[in-house]
């Protein structure tokens, strides 16, 4: 049986602030719902099942949020899902979302991944002291800054390319009203003036920790006919891989289930030169340096020249290969929803709904997502044109 | 659709895991039991999903390590849902009828031992005007039993029977915490635990894991002479508020085997962790008084959270296998007083109109 | 840094257990409909909201169920009500309304269309009734939660409304907080617990995965490439190379070591696998990937089974590895 083709047809978020202190958890969730829905010309009634995505319940306190929020999502009588695949989980759960209309078991799913990082303390929830283990990487910083320093001692890296990516990135969210840093005046060198963390990372190439929320209306060929709009991000293709957190000899740099859904990825969709055939991309980069490891990893660049194109202006938004144009998660970081806003993003790309941020002519797009040790990948390509398979 | 059928089902329980809440111990046999059921390797699986709960373990991420039992370099495709596994395998389902891959895995685990269980599921009730109480899962269920009580839906022996069958029939179930043939009259004898709930009437607190196995036509035929072909696989949610819904009916559950088709079947496996549950769910999918209920004895008798809805289809599934069911129904259910219910139909044939 | 030396009896079970707490009072935002009810809470007044179809809800849900609309209006019901059902909590559990036995019910207050979840604080059982009459204890210090309602408590068969007598005026409630206190068991695998157990002797125990015969340190519980337990046990040296390291510079919650310090991967000798560790007795600028490093213990009388009794690991003055023989473990 053939996989019936489906589209992006309504994107919301929510306003992304460190705390989000004039809404609750629902509240917070249907700014971004409305949103969508209101873009895909839709209400709570035409909507056939929902899925929610992300990351730990420990974040908010409340043990699989999904089943509280069911009434205010409109969800009561209808199926729904929930999704958690650490980091990746926004990717992944578009995915999930994608997969329900893709197998024609529903004409318009909404979905919604989101964290209010401000009910507690990210740094707390992910370090809770295990018994006869000594912590000593201090939190998700700690945890990837050895694997950056890999990788600049395997690249050859210059040291100001993480310096670079963040302020690209901050550069970007200026263009972006929901972004969560306007942080105006950032240049390389004050990054690189910035406060050294986690050495080899800086203050300013860390993502911040952000209240927030994103949704999709993702419909079927038939549905997105019914509807009114004209400009849907259609799917071209959706990958995951896993593979473990910890393994005798597992590259942490360059990690193969990366490189195997990219592989996947562009296979599915028909691209044989990504660099070439992709306008844009919406990549997981919590941390700078994960620019140029996650273009090397997702086959833009041969191996250790990523940092080339970084270097050369290129993943600037007048860039050869534009990345992260909304300011990505160094500007905006609600965990569990980051993936999806990659993924959202994207799409806005190809539907030519960006607005300042928008590349033009952006016809093909990837949004990516990553979680966990760097093990877990969710990535999808959407484009301006019904897929040809 | 495509056809897709239940070719493996293994499951481990026990009152007390001594062991890591990763679950690993009980993981690798049981996906060592799956292999040699189908006669596969990891490779003949194209697509891997889990159910667990972060709070269950008491840690984030604490799906991460499961994975390990799997053996995923090279990576594999894979996906976690913070749900019973049973809604796992929705998801594995949904994969395989999209085309992508021919056949999956699902497993689900969890060690409820390792805290109060009754209190951590308060955490799943609205965080503000709920939670901060903690109204823990006996207490919302004693006000469902007596609501149904008091409304003359059901009588304390209707419960007692149902607990008395369910602990008789487990008695051939070797992975059943509570089992033994037991008579109505000896369910009356106990005391009041929860007034108006004996403790047979909730389900006992228990660890354990088990997976599934799920392949699309050829495939499936590949593994197992009769498997159990998916005739119809739906689930609905309601509002968790109590005062948002009717707590002695069932309507996701009425709507789920509404639409999934509930004709003809002949032995129904019901994810009832309180007695007075599975009277409400019999109800809600309007099972005919010759259907046999939980032969395996059911949630009253093991309940492991995150597998006891995937357990519920396996052990339909393997009614199917055996021959003693032709047609056979499973029901999941998850969240505060059956909030979100699900119902799988399985047949030894595929329908003819596929 | 936490110490689990007081657990005498997990040497004599299968695997160690240790007592873990996963504590954290979450601070909660709660938007316009909450806000309003749990103002008005702290003021000793009880609000329903007002649905669509005409309905007064309590609590007041945010969205109607039906339009899916924002609700807006609120209005003040009874602080007395009628039990709808109930049920008895002979053991109640930590941080419910009361200590001592009480009832869970669902209270229909006076005015309101949909009951209340709440506690019912009576003698006994016997003292339950669906249908008796209730009114609302309010707490003595009022904080603008759910729990300013302390409990219910029996209010005579003719009892009416007491409430809503005070004006709304007080500092608006906008956020409450939710402490999450929960205690585990916590118990390590079997393959940890051998682990766990040789460094309470100063040994490092690693194992060999009989598939792929790599050296695990922790072993493994599965073998996350084979997907079978690690298994033959291999005594491993105090010693090895660090791979790859950061330098933390970062205060944390619950962080005992100071900063600066470097945390690094060390890769035993004989391991196949490096684990995350501690670098001292080095300026952390002079830290580099490949150098030598040993063990430094905590004196001897110090040691459980915990992998804090290597204190740290300092440079053992050798030449640094060839990058080629670790590269792969990067």
């Amino acid at each position: 049986m053939a996989k019936i083709p489906a589209a992006v047809i309504g994107v919301g978020q929510t306003h992304h602030r460190a705390k989000r202190e004039d809404v609750s958890i629902a509240g917070l969730l249907r700014e971004a719902v409305d949103r969508a829905l209101l873009d895909a010309g839709l209400t709570f009634d035409d909507i056939d099942a929902v899925v929610v995505g992300k990351a730990p319940d420990l974040f908010e306190g409340v043990m699989m949020p999904e089943l509280y929020l069911a009434d205010a999502l409109g969800a009561a009588g209808k199926p729904l899902l929930r999704v958690h695949t650490a980091g990746s989980v926004g990717g992944s759960t578009a995915i999930v979302a994608a997969s329900l209309v893709q197998s024609g078991v529903h004409e318009r799913v909404l979905t919604v991944a989101f964290e209010k990082q401000s009910e507690s303390n990210a740094m707390w929830a992910l370090s809770i002291p295990v018994p006869f283990i000594m912590p000593v990487h201090a939190g998700a910083g700690g945890y990837f800054a050895p694997h950056v320093r890999s990788y600049i001692r395997r690249s050859g890296a210059p040291g100001h390319i993480g310096a670079m990516v963040a302020a690209k990135d901050r550069q970007n969210a200026l263009k972006n009203p929901y972004a969560h840093l306007h942080n105006e005046g950032t240049t390389v060198e004050s990054v690189l003036a910035s406060t050294m963390l986690w050495d080899p990372i800086r203050y300013d190439e860390t993502c911040p920790s952000s209240d927030g929320a994103c949704a999709l209306v993702i419909a079927s060929e038939a549905a997105v006919a019914a509807s009114g709009v004209t400009n849907p991000a259609w799917i071209h293709g959706t990958q995951m891989r896993s593979e473990p957190t910890t393994a005798a000899e597992r590259d942490q740099v360059n990690p193969q289930a990366g490189r195997d859904a990219s592989a996947a990825l562009w296979k599915q969709a028909g691209i044989t030169n990504p660099i070439e055939e992709i306008d844009c991309a919406e990549i997981y980069v919590p941390f700078s340096w994960f620019e140029p490891m996650w273009i090397e990893n997702l086959g833009f660049s041969g191996l250790g020249d990523g940092w080339k194109l970084t270097e050369a202006g290129e993943t600037e938004i007048s860039g050869k290969l534009p990345i992260n144009m909304s300011g990505g998660v160094l500007s905006s970081n609600p965990i569990g929803a980051s993936g999806m806003l990659r993924f959202a993003e994207a799409s806005l790309q190809v539907m030519g709904e960006a607005g300042e941020h928008q590349v033009d002519g952006a016809r093909k797009a990837l949004g990516h997502a990553y979680g966990g040790g760097s093990q877990f990948f969710a990535m999808w390509v959407v484009g301006a044109d019904k897929p040809a398979n | 659709m495509r056809d897709v059928a239940v070719v493996g089902f293994a499951q481990r329980q026990m009152k007390e895991l001594d062991g890591s809440p990763t679950c690993l111990e009980i993981l690798v046999p049981i996906l060592a039991d799956l292999y040699e059921q189908t006669g596969w390797t990891k490779s003949d699986i194209g697509f891997w999903c889990s159910g667990s709960s972060d709070y269950l373990a008491g840690r984030s991420f604490s799906f991460v390590s499961a994975v390990d039992a799997i053996g995923t370099l090279p990576p594999v495709m894979e996906s976690h849902v913070e749900m019973d596994a049973a809604w796992a395998m929705y998801e594995a389902w949904i994969k395989i009828q999209t085309g992508e891959v021919d056949s999956a895995l699902v497993y689900g685990f969890g060690k409820s031992s390792a805290g109060i269980l009754r209190r951590i599921l308060a955490l799943q009730l609205d965080p503000y005007t709920a939670q901060p109480l903690w109204p823990d899962t006996v207490s919302l269920a004693g006000i469902q039993a007596r609501e149904g009580l008091e409304k003359g839906l059901w009588d304390e022996a209707a419960m007692a029977s149902v607990v008395a069958r369910s602990m008789s029939d487990a008695a051939s179930n070797e992975w059943a915490i509570r089992r033994g043939a037991t008579s109505v009259d000896q369910v009356l004898a106990q005391p009041l635990y929860a007034d108006p709930l004996r403790r047979w009437d909730c389900a006992p607190v228990s660890d354990g894991a088990a997976g599934i196995v799920i392949a699309a036509g050829d495939k499936a035929l590949q593994a197992r002479q009769r498997p159990a072909w998916i005739s119809g696989f739906e689930h609905r949610i309601e509002p968790i508020a109590l005062n948002a819904r009717s707590l002695v009916t069932s309507t996701s559950t009425a709507a789920a085997g509404a639409a999934a088709g509930v004709d003809g079947v002949d032995l129904a496996e019901l994810h009832a962790p309180f007695s007075h549950q599975e009277l409400i769910l019999r109800s809600a999918l309007g099972l005919a008084d010759d259907v046999r209920i939980n032969p395996s004895g059911g949630a009253l008798t093991a309940n492991p959270m995150f597998s006891a809805g995937l357990n519920r289809i396996g052990e339909a599934a393997k009614a199917i296998w055996a021959g003693e069911s032709d047609k056979a129904l499973a029901h999941a259910t998850s969240g505060p007083v059956l909030q979100q219910n699900m119902v799988v139909t399985m047949a030894a044939s595929i329908k003819e109109d596929s | 840094m936490f110490h689990f030396c007081a657990m005498a009896p997990s040497t004599e079970q299968r695997v160690l257990h240790a007592p873990m707490k996963v504590e954290f009072d979450y601070t909660r935002s709660l938007g316009p409909v909450l806000s309003a009810f749990m103002s008005a809470l702290k003021q000793h007044s009880v609000l329903g909201g007002v649905l669509a179809d005409g309905r007064v809800v309590v609590p007041p849900p945010e969205y109607d169920p039906v339009t899916h609309a924002a609700v807006t209006e609120l209005v003040p019901v009874s602080d007395v009500g009628t039990v709808l059902s109930w049920s008895w909590v002979a053991d109640p559990v930590s941080q419910q309304p009361l200590e001592v036995p009480f009832a869970f019910a669902q209270v229909l207050l006076d005015g309101a269309d949909a009951p209340l979840l709440h506690a019912v604080s009576v003698p006994s059982a016997s003292d339950m009734a669906t249908g008796m009459r209730v009114r609302v204890k309010w707490a003595e210090e009022p904080t603008g939660t759910i729990r300013d309602i302390a409990f219910f408590e029996a209010a005579g068969d003719d009892a009416s409304d007491g409430s809503a007598s005070m004006e709304f005026g007080a500092p608006e409630v906008t956020g409450i907080v939710s402490p999450v206190h929960l205690a585990y068991d916590y118990a390590a695998s079997p393959e940890e617990t051998k682990f766990f157990r040789g460094l309470a002797e100063g040994k490092l125990f690693g194992q060999r995965c009989p598939v792929c015969e790599k050296v695990y340190i922790p072993p493994r519980g599965a073998c996350p490439v084979d997907g079978v337990p690690t298994a033959e046990e291999i005594e491993l040296p105090d010693r090895g190379t660090l791979t790859t390291f950061c330098v933390v510079n970062v205060p944390f919650q619950g962080q005992t070591i100071p900063i600066p310090y470097v945390s690094a991967y060390v890769l035993l000798d004989g391991a196949d696998i490096a684990f995350l560790h501690l670098i001292l007795d080095i300026d952390a600028a002079d830290v580099r990937m490949g150098m030598r490093v040993e063990a430094v213990w905590k004196p001897r009388d110090e040691w459980t089974t915990s992998l804090d009794n290597i204190k740290y690991f300092r440079p053992t003055g050798e030449p640094d590895a060839d990058y080629d023989t670790y590269k792969h473990h990067l």
